[in-house]
């Protein structure tokens, strides 16, 4: 059977539920695919065994990238392409870059944060989001188990240890 | 979720022999090396200036010990001025944290009779506006400039007697903040022993009384007490400036005593959670600082105007302050901006412990910046008595902080938010 293509989910209500199903599901050696929830569920992210996102790397190699790109742009300015003397300071006085300066960091660092971040979780314009269950939109919680990745445990197996952890219902969804 | 830890409530914070041989050791050290820098700078003997003004090491020792008084006195209203924003912004994090920051208000009284007392010995070595000859049409050193604000000090009484509005205004402040501070702290105490939400909702009212009067009092004592020294300069900031730095050094002041306690083995319920939220705070207004202090230079410098730049100009020019300046900034915004940017290093106890100490130390620095070229000129400098006065000054202010947080309970047991607090997560 194919990644990625067909999924078990595991629909519930309670978030504290839900909490304790994913330490008794990954408890039994069934690996989760991922968890939605309409809300943040503190303390979902520790019991999935996530790693912290490495997006705040990004954003500060885009903020270096910001100053950077500032500094080097206003020396080129001031100092080669088109000197001039404003306030009887140097072509090139430092403290009058610091703002433009700031605000390049700031805007590639935040501009850089969003734009990985959208790609990151195919949330690209030209991307086609996949929509697991609509209800973990409003209220509902879901967790979907790739059949794929779990071929050595049982397909009963899954949905018992659903069942059994609290889901309100148990659904299949194939994507193509 | 829903596990409920037994934490011990009542746990108070037992203030050992070997915390105190600490505190003392370091004093000692301090009281040692200003009797050094004292020594040496009264056998240096005096000497004339080209102006006909001879300078005398008193004046360093005055200088001084105005910058400690107004730098401890910042370090503990900020203490106070932590738990109130703690109680009208409805926190519920730093609940286990409220006493440590309460401690520090225990300085106040102390800090106003040193600044009383100082001002009265040392008015004319530390303010030029203190001098009667400044209003006086007739004499040769009258100034014109000084005459026209001289109401601001000397108001209702004449000009260049008793400067009765300047010292009624401190006397207010600290007046006021004194019993600000016995009001949340007996309110804070009472709670322990009768319980119920009753208690939260007067502190609450009190401490939002008390942060209007601490913004108007702020400002105003920032241009007492520090920009009247050089009085001919004026920046419109001023009061957020020296807000600012006071702020970074008490935050990072009660950073370190919850390390310092929980390295002791206290607050057990402080995880690293809180102590990344501190760190937080820290880091966000080391940048905040920053950004004021910036936002002053750039201002006067881009300006140009005489009667302004000469601020900058009588330090970056200087031999004595312009390498500080530098340090100033090294300390106080690279240091914490490219040491605790990182979540795991707010969460170390050793990055904050080192940031946290390097930031005082720096803050110190930013108010030595303020006083000494304004009082002492060329005559000024980090020496043997700046480190001993301020080694004393510190550890006289841990003494009094410490010994009176062992005298209650360590966390606040009754308060309504505890639980907020056990669960906290970021």
């Amino acid at each position: 059977m194919e990644r990625d293509k067909h999924f078990i989910l595991g629909i519930f209500d309670d978030e504290d539920i839900l909490l304790n199903a994913v330490k008794e599901v990954r408890a039994t050696g069934i690996r989760i695919h991922e968890v939605f929830s309409p809300y943040p569920v503190h303390g979902l992210d520790e019991e999935l065994g996530y790693k912290r996102s490495s997006l705040p790397i990004a954003a500060f190699l885009f903020g270096v990238l910001g100053t950077t790109l500032a500094l080097t742009m206003q020396f080129y300015m001031m100092k080669f392409d088109w000197p001039m003397i404003i306030g009887g300071k140097d072509h090139a006085a430092f403290p009058d870059f610091i703002p433009v300066t700031f605000e390049l960091t700031v805007l590639l660092a935040a501009f850089g944060m969003v734009g990985v971040f959208m790609i990151s979780s195919n949330l690209k314009p030209w991307g086609q989001p996949r929509i697991y269950d609509l209800r973990s939109t409003d209220d509902k919680h879901v967790m979907a188990i790739d059949i794929a990745t779990n071929a050595s445990v049982d397909l009963e197996k899954i949905k018992d240890a659903l069942k059994t952890s609290g889901a309100t219902e148990v659904n299949s969804k194939s994507f193509d | 979720m829903a596990q409920v830890k037994n934490y011990n409530l009542d746990q108070k914070f037992d203030f050992t022999d070997a915390v105190k041989k600490v505190i003392f050791i370091l004093g000692g050290i301090g009281a040692l090396l200003l009797v050094l820098g004292i020594l040496a700078a009264a056998l240096g003997g005096d000497h004339a200036e080209e102006g006909g003004h001879a300078f005398h090491w008193t004046q360093r020792l005055f200088a001084n010990l105005w910058i400690n008084n107004v730098y401890f006195t910042g370090i503990a209203i900020i203490g106070v001025f932590f738990f109130a924003i703690q109680y009208a912004s409805q926190a519920g994090w730093s609940t286990a944290l409220l006493r440590i920051m309460l401690s520090f208000g225990y300085w106040l009284p102390i800090a106003a009779v040193l600044m009383l007392v100082t001002f009265f010995i040392a008015n004319h070595d530390l303010f030029h506006w203190t001098h009667s000859y400044v209003f006086d049409k007739t004499n040769a050193e009258y100034d014109r400039i000084i005459d026209g604000k001289g109401s601001f000090f000397y108001w209702p009484m004449e000009k260049g007697t008793f400067p009765i509005f300047y010292i009624v205004r401190m006397v207010l402040f600290f007046g006021f903040w004194v019993f600000f501070f016995n009001k949340l702290k007996s309110l804070s105490y009472e709670e322990d022993l009768q319980g119920g939400t009753s208690y939260w909702y007067t502190i609450r009212k009190w401490s939002a009384i008390f942060l209007v009067f601490f913004a108007v009092s702020s400002s105003i004592s920032a241009w007492d007490w520090v920009m009247s020294i050089d009085t001919h300069w004026f920046s419109t900031l001023f009061g957020w400036y020296v807000f600012a730095s006071w702020f970074v050094a008490g935050l990072s002041a009660i950073t370190l005593v919850t390390v310092f306690l929980k390295d002791q083995g206290y607050l057990e319920m402080v995880n690293q959670n809180h102590i990344h939220d501190l760190g937080k705070f820290v880091f966000a207004f080391s940048i905040f600082w920053t950004y004021i202090w910036f936002s002053q230079f750039l201002l006067i410098y881009y300006a140009n105007i005489p009667e302004e730049s000469v601020y900058f100009i009588e330090r970056l020019s200087s031999d004595v302050y312009g390498p500080y300046i530098f340090v100033n900034i090294g300390l106080n915004f690279v240091l914490p901006f490219l040491v605790l940017m990182t979540r795991d290093a707010k969460r170390h106890n050793i990055f904050l412990k080192l940031v946290c100490t390097l930031i005082i130390l720096g803050h110190w620095i930013d108010f030595f910046l303020m006083v000494q070229p304004g009082t002492l000129g060329h005559n000024g400098g980090v020496g043997l008595m700046e480190l001993g006065m301020l080694l004393v000054y510190g550890s006289a202010f841990a003494f009094v902080a410490l010994s009176n947080l062992s005298k209650h309970n360590l966390i606040a047991k009754n308060h309504p938010m505890l639980e907020e607090s056990y669960h906290h997560h970021i």
